[in-house]
């Protein structure tokens, strides 16, 4: 039987472009460009590699987000991915982690999956819990933050590097993975593939497709609000000196001057 | 007064410091009842009860070592239906944020993960967080349910503050579920030492200008003069010249020390969304026109092979 692997990725701002905030406090989508967050393709290369070691698999890439988030599909797509799935409802903004895990763990059902595979978190939340969460939803196993992931025999394994130690997991399918930037590189998508993507289908759901109710979703139905969000001050600048061979003298002054030392 | 329960991180028994932190914050919100899973569990209570804990529930059982997360959500579940807090506070390590997540859809409530302070509100628990590479500051609270919030490393001082600290044995049932990741091995991480990175008051960093594993020892010898951790950035590391667990930026340990010294580092996002809540910065990088420059309180333009050694030389003869 084919192995059903869920890529779950995010559209996010450029992380290098100069991100903020919109005037109801949720991430401004529109005046900064938007790119399939770095993390995910992480996640998305290592289900190609499941893939490729499965006697027979396929790949669908799952996002939520607005009209635009397609690219972060069609970038998958273009890695190799073979369908994709695009949840997309006005009702749909602002929602937070919990709205957003829900939505998931509804399209992740209703696609049919033996493995979920995400990023270790998104470039502009950095929350990082989404895939514990979607593993409770779906009342799966978790099988987080793998720097090396293989699956067989019906099962995952992996290895996590955590705070305090290394540790070797081993899971039943079907279970939620998720995967670090130490996982392995990213391929780039080739001409063919960019070409190949383009006829691959993406299919569109909205909430009542999922048979979620508006009011658990979007910036009213958040678990959480912002009240404020205020741009840091620039830091002071400080001061900067030349090495002329006494450089290392100079900083140690300062530490000291800064009880540092 | 109203209940906060406080996960704690803690190594066989030796309470780790961003729990005591979090023991300071729980505090502006009402009494603080630990909970410490594991083995060594019940060690911890002395120096939870010296910083305020009221009650500390603990539970051990070979399930915590054994299966990843879920048992210990298990048993966060069974305190918190035990005590019924006006809030959860659990340090932002890798595994404490997962814990709280989870718990967090148990119990029908909204998360905020990697807060850098807490303050009481009218309507529950304010939490700060810098956001987008730290370049914004927000203010959040949970709206939905008893509020979940992790806490990072460095967020508030350690304040001594006596209190009962009455151990209490946590009565858990596992779920189904809570078998379901098996940890087959497990290698500690050697120590080297040093602070650990994400709790140590000061931070030598060293990335591509380092170049090469050998050259390391460079900004090692810095660190151990000035008792700090040893940090890299992700060229450095992905290099191949220091490992991951060292790693500062997004994709790494996310720092804000007293003191961060950058040297070889030029000073990308990735790496500046990892320390630029520090609050003293110093750079040492060859490149003047290197953005770490923007961010620095002092730098050098120059040679880190000539600078580092020099500093490290005067902070020993200073140090006598």
């Amino acid at each position: 039987m084919s192995l059903r692997i869920v890529v779950c990725v995010k559209y996010v701002p450029d992380a290098t472009g100069d991100r903020h905030f919109a005037d109801d406090l949720t991430v401004d989508r529109d005046d900064v460009d938007g790119l399939l967050s770095e993390l995910d393709e992480y996640a998305v290369e290592q289900a190609l590699q499941i893939a490729d070691e499965a006697d027979d698999a396929e790949i669908t890439v799952l996002t939520v987000g607005p009209e635009d988030a397609k690219d972060a599909l069609r970038k998958a797509l273009s890695m190799g991915a073979d369908k994709a799935v695009h949840v997309e409802d006005d009702d749909l903004h602002g929602t937070d982690v919990m709205g957003t895990s829900l939505v998931l763990a509804k399209a992740i059902e209703k696609t049919g999956y033996d493995l979920v595979i995400c990023g270790m978190a998104s470039t502009d939340g950095t929350m990082g819990v989404l895939p514990a969460i979607l593993a409770e939803r779906l009342g799966v196993p978790q099988v987080t933050l793998l720097s090396e992931v293989s699956v067989e025999d019906g099962s995952v394994k992996g290895r996590r590097d955590g705070d305090a130690a290394s540790e070797q997991l081993e899971a039943s399918l079907p279970a939620v993975v998720s995967v670090t930037d130490q996982s392995g590189e990213a391929r780039y998508p080739s001409f063919k593939g960019i070409m190949a993507a383009k006829k691959k289908p993406v299919e569109s759901l909205d909430l009542e497709d999922l048979e979620i109710d508006a009011d658990e979703v979007g910036l009213e139905g958040s678990w959480t609000k912002v009240e404020s969000a205020t741009e840091r001050p620039a830091r002071t600048a400080g001061t900067i000196v030349k090495d002329e061979g006494e450089g290392g003298k100079q900083l140690a002054e300062f530490l000291a001057g800064q009880k540092f030392i | 007064m109203a209940e906060v329960l406080v996960y704690v991180d803690h190594v066989d028994g030796a309470v780790r410091k961003p729990t005591l932190e979090l023991l300071t914050l729980a505090r502006r919100i009402g009494e603080p009842v630990a909970v410490a899973l594991g083995k060594g569990a019940e060690d911890t209570a002395a120096a939870l009860a010296e910083h305020g804990a009221v009650k500390v529930l603990t539970a051990d059982a070979p399930e915590f070592a054994d299966y990843l997360v879920v048992p210990k959500v298990d048993a966060l579940q069974a305190a918190y239906d035990a005590v019924s807090p006006v809030a959860v506070l659990v340090p932002s390590s890798v595994e404490a944020k997962e814990i709280a997540a989870r718990l967090a859809v148990r119990i029908g409530s909204g998360i905020i993960t990697d807060a850098v302070d807490l303050e009481a509100g009218d309507e529950g628990p304010v939490a700060t967080q810098a956001v987008f590479a730290a370049s914004y500051t927000t203010k959040s609270r949970v709206s939905k349910g008893t509020p979940v919030i992790t806490v990072k490393p460095n967020s508030a001082p350690v304040e001594a503050a006596p209190a009962a600290g009455a151990v209490e044995a946590l009565t858990v049932s596992f779920g189904e579920t809570a078998t379901g990741t098996k940890v087959v091995a497990r290698t500690p991480r050697e120590s080297t030492g040093r602070p650990e990175l994400t709790e140590a008051a000061i931070v030598v960093s060293g990335g591509r200008g380092v170049n090469g594993a050998d050259n390391f020892h460079v900004i090692e010898s810095l660190a151990d003069s000035l008792g700090a951790a040893v940090g890299a950035s992700r060229a450095a590391v992905d290099a191949g010249w220091y490992p991951h667990s060292n790693q500062v930026g997004q994709t790494g340990k996310s720092v804000s020390p007293q003191l961060y010294i950058a040297s070889g580092i030029s000073g990308a996002i990735q790496h500046r969304a990892g320390m630029q809540t520090s609050k003293t910065i110093v750079a040492i990088n060859k490149d003047a026109e290197a953005p770490i420059f923007d961010l620095v309180d002092y730098g050098v333009v120059g040679d880190l092979f000539e600078v580092v050694p020099q500093l490290t030389a005067e902070v020993q003869a200073r140090k006598g």
